[in-house]
């Protein structure tokens, strides 16, 4: 263990644990404009409550997802300064864009967004909501460009050897961002469809009196703090519905662009694409493994190039062809790794997506009548397996494009090992990857707390004003208004 | 070009400090200020709406200073490695405790947040003026004294501003805690500042004395009951204090660097320019409105 071991054990962890929370910011900030969109569109007061309920679910998980960004912003300066030195001119310049034009954004109108409810005209307040979601993705953006460099550096020269940016577009329009970006983003809604739809399906069996599991009783729906649900019966199922429109919408654009960063894969990191596959040697019409030794012959190469029979590079050429180019080194990442994480990703998250398609069928308008369908309790409890599925899923694709692009943080130009702050020592990253991981597990467990204990509770049950659309403003002070999303 | 960004970067920590000085002064207040719930509801009301945006002051400071100044970024995080890493975890803490207060539902939850609130204002307030202290002097003594410096003035910042934004109890009890922060801050202020400029250029003694009036103006009008230019006082203050740092810093921004190594090539420097341009006022534009939107005063209960 030396001090570069800590500093990547310490990346990961702080990077992944960032990445679980920002991806249900991204989706379920979107999710929640459009509820109280609907709201101000139609006046109905579950609109509301949704917008509420919700709201404050996405509130609790943004915290989470602010304070373990400010880790990351400062991270590359203390870990890794070889590497923010070498890339700062370049990588540091999305990174200042994002906070000036993104978490600005984000951050000014969220607070008039939560503390606004009462004090601004219905109108802009809901502008408000929307001006901070469309800071939340614009900072996906930024952040992605920037971490598409380091895969696909382009608009560049290096200086006295230092990177120097020379086309701030080129940079920004990398084609490895522009597919990475809908990808991640589409996961992102993933994730936070996944989410919902596992909320709705719990409240629906919960209200029901149906419990989670078969087999066990729930306590029946009357002792439920949420009786006032009765008379808006259609308020999960409204939710639900959307939910699953939405994840199966984000699940068709997610495949669409994960075809394509594969494509980018074979000519941009070779090395990533043989090592998602474990393929050993150049070979033509490249087989794909379901699981290990179950092939399908030629999929790896459909994947990759659109034709069965396209060659696909193989880990142990490359590794020679590498050496050739910058010198002996080892150039192949964790095989085992990057194998599953490809598998997990895919299978975990379509798997989410095939469920919305399924659920979507089973909870259609019947053609006649206009009656809905009830949703089925058995779906409904399928829909809890919604939340941790894509979780998983998008986690374990960051750890395929992450560790698959091993050894190098900019690929083809510094290596991870060469990236790692000299001055630092052993000790001082022991303490605060220690200090980070117990922290952060200490906070992983509030808030999972937090989140359940809400979703229990459901929607608030005081009656909450509904006024129809476009009526005057609320007025400040007054008493009806006690407003539920403040401190 | 360098000097500009190096300028920009000034303003960016300016704005950081200014505003987020009186966010650690009212966390770290908070028990002070409080009889009740509803007290701490009142005070923590102040800063509820905007708080957040403050701290993107210093996200943006950072961003810009790896962008423009790899160097400076990067040795200044690895240089002060504990130090910025108590700062993140304080950060942290008050985060958390901030947005999840109005969330959790037993008494002993909310006194988690609230503790989490006031050692999350409490170490950074400490430790930036103490990680600036030391990079100026490089003494223990200075990195002490410039950490009590900026806790204390901080307190004194987000007392004034809690006086400015209550009525009532808080806002009684708010001007006297003031009062209180001003024996500690003005001493070691003058003790202070007028040995910073001796290091830069010029025009730094200027700035050193405008911040020392400034602050002293700013005890005064505290006494008179005058909150919103006792405010203005405070602001100017720090405002006048980090200029004089970043006057020194100007030479060197750390030992051994100077600033042409430190940046980046024109090309980048010029693009952000353009863009910061027409970012900047944008950011600032948008954030005067919300503290438009919330320039009532609390009274308990209604916030
Ligand atoms: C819900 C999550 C999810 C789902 C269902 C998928 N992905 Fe994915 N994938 C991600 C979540 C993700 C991710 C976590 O967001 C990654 C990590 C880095 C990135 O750009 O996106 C990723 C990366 C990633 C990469 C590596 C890009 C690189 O490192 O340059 C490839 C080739 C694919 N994906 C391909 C696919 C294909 C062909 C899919 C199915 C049809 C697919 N992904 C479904
Ligand atoms: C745009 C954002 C990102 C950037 C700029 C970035 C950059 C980096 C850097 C600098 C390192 C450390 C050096 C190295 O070990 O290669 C790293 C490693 C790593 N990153 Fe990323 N990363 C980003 C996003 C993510 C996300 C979202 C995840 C996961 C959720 C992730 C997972 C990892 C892991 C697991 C490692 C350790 C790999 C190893 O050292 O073996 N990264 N990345
Ligand atoms: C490793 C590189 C990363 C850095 C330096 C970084 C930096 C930050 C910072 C400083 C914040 C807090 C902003 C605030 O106070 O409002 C934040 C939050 C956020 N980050 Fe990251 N981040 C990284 C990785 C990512 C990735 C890979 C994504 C998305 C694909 C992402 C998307 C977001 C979003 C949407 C937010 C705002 C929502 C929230 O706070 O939960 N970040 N990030």
């Amino acid at each position: 263990m030396d001090a570069l071991d800590l500093a990547r054990w310490q990346f990961g962890v702080t990077t992944v644990y960032h990445f679980l929370f920002v991806p249900l910011t991204i989706g379920l900030g979107v999710y929640v404009a459009g509820l109280q969109t609907a709201w101000h569109l139609t006046g109905k007061e579950h609109y509301l409550r949704l917008t509420k309920f919700f709201g404050k679910l996405f509130l609790i998980n943004f915290a989470m997802g602010v304070v373990t960004g400010i880790v990351q912003e400062f991270q590359f300066g203390m870990n890794w300064s070889e590497y923010s030195t070498f890339v700062g001119d370049v990588f540091g310049a999305p990174l200042a864009l994002e906070a000036l034009l993104a978490f600005f954004l984000e951050s000014t109108f969220l607070g008039l967004w939560i503390f606004g409810w009462d004090r601004l005209p219905r109108r802009i307040h809901l502008a408000c909501l929307w001006a901070a979601v469309i800071g939340s993705n614009l900072s996906a953006y930024f952040i992605l460009a920037a971490n598409a460099w380091m895969k696909h550096p382009v608009g560049y020269e290096v200086v006295d050897g230092r990177a120097r940016m020379t086309d701030l577009w080129a940079v920004l329009t990398n084609s490895t961002a522009l597919a990475q970006v809908p990808h991640v983003v589409a996961a992102s809604f993933v994730v936070a469809g996944g989410f919902v739809i596992a909320v709705a399906g719990y409240r629906i069996l919960r209200e029901r009196g149906l419990a989670v599991r078969p087999g066990r009783r729930n306590a029946p729906a009357v002792q439920d703090a949420t009786v006032p649900m009765r008379r808006l019966p259609d308020m999960w199922r409204t939710s639900l519905r959307a939910a699953l429109v939405m994840t199966a919408i984000a699940g068709a654009v997610v495949a669409g662009s994960g075809d394509l960063s594969g494509q980018l894969l074979r000519e941009q990191q070779p090395m990533k694409l043989a090592a998602a596959e474990g393929l050993r040697h150049d070979t033509a019409g490249a087989p794909f493994s379901i699981a290990p030794g179950v092939e399908v012959p030629g999929l790896l190469s459909l994947l990759a190039a659109h034709d069965p029979g396209a060659t696909v590079q193989g880990v142990d050429d490359i590794q020679a062809r590498y050496e050739k180019a910058f010198g002996p080194a080892d150039y192949i990442p964790n095989l085992p790794v990057v194998f599953w994480s490809f598998r997990v990703m895919i299978g975990f998250g379509m798997a989410t997506v095939g469920l919305s398609v399924l659920g979507l069928w089973l909870t259609r308008r019947r053609r006649r009548g206009g009656t809905a369908k009830p949703v089925p309790g058995w779906f409904a409890r399928l829909c809890v397996l919604a939340l941790p599925l894509p979780a998983v899923a998008i986690i374990s694709g960051w750890l395929l494009s992450e560790i698959g692009r091993q050894p190098w943080t900019v690929q083809g130009e510094l290596m991870t090992a060469a990236s790692v702050s000299p001055g630092v020592s052993l000790g001082e990253v022991a303490i605060t990857l220690a200090v980070f991981t117990v922290l952060y597990g200490v906070l992983a467990v509030a808030e999972g707390v937090l989140l359940v204990r809400h979703v229990k509770a459901g929607p608030e049950v005081p009656p909450i004003e509904s006024a129809p659309a476009g009526a005057a403003p609320a007025r400040p002070d007054d008493a009806r208004l006690t407003p539920t999303l403040m401190y | 070009m360098t000097t500009f960004w190096f300028i920009v970067i000034a303003f960016l920590w300016t704005g950081y400090f200014v505003l987020e000085g009186f966010d650690f002064g009212v966390g770290a207040l908070l028990p002070l200020l409080s009889r009740s719930e509803a007290d701490r509801r009142q005070v923590l009301g102040t800063i509820g709406p905007v708080w957040d945006g403050n701290e993107v002051w210093l996200i943006t400071a950072i961003g810009a200073m790896f962008a423009a100044f790899p160097a400076w970024y990067s040795g200044l995080l690895s240089g002060f490695y504990l130090a910025v890493f108590l700062v993140i975890a304080g950060l942290i803490v008050r985060g958390v405790g901030l947005e999840w207060r109005g969330k959790v539902h037993s008494r002993r939850e909310i006194a988690l947040c609230d503790a989490g609130i006031v050692v999350g204002s409490v170490l950074p307030a400490f430790l930036w003026g103490a990680i600036f202290g030391n990079l100026l002097f490089g003494t223990a003594p200075a990195t002490v004294l410039g950490g009590a410096l900026s806790l204390s003035v901080a307190v004194l910042h987000g007392a004034v501003f809690v006086a400015l934004k209550t009525t009532g109890g808080v806002r009684a009890r708010a001007r006297r805690a003031a009062l209180l922060a001003a024996v500690g801050a003005l001493p070691m202020a003058i003790a202070t500042l007028p040995s910073v400029p001796g290091r830069g250029p010029a025009w730094t003694l200027g700035t050193a004395l405008l911040a020392a009036s400034a602050l002293a103006a700013g005890v005064t009008l505290v006494w008179g009951r005058r909150e919103g230019w006792a405010f203005t006082a405070t602001a100017t203050a720090i405002a006048a204090t980090t200029a004089t740092v970043f006057g020194v810093l100007w030479t060197a921004p750390l030992p051994g660097l100077t600033l042409a190594e430190a940046a980046s090539a024109p090309y980048t420097l010029t693009v952000l320019t353009w863009i910061g341009l027409f970012a900047l006022p944008g950011v600032i534009a948008y954030q005067a409105w919300t503290y438009w939107v919330f320039r009532k005063r609390l009274t308990a209960g209604v916030h």
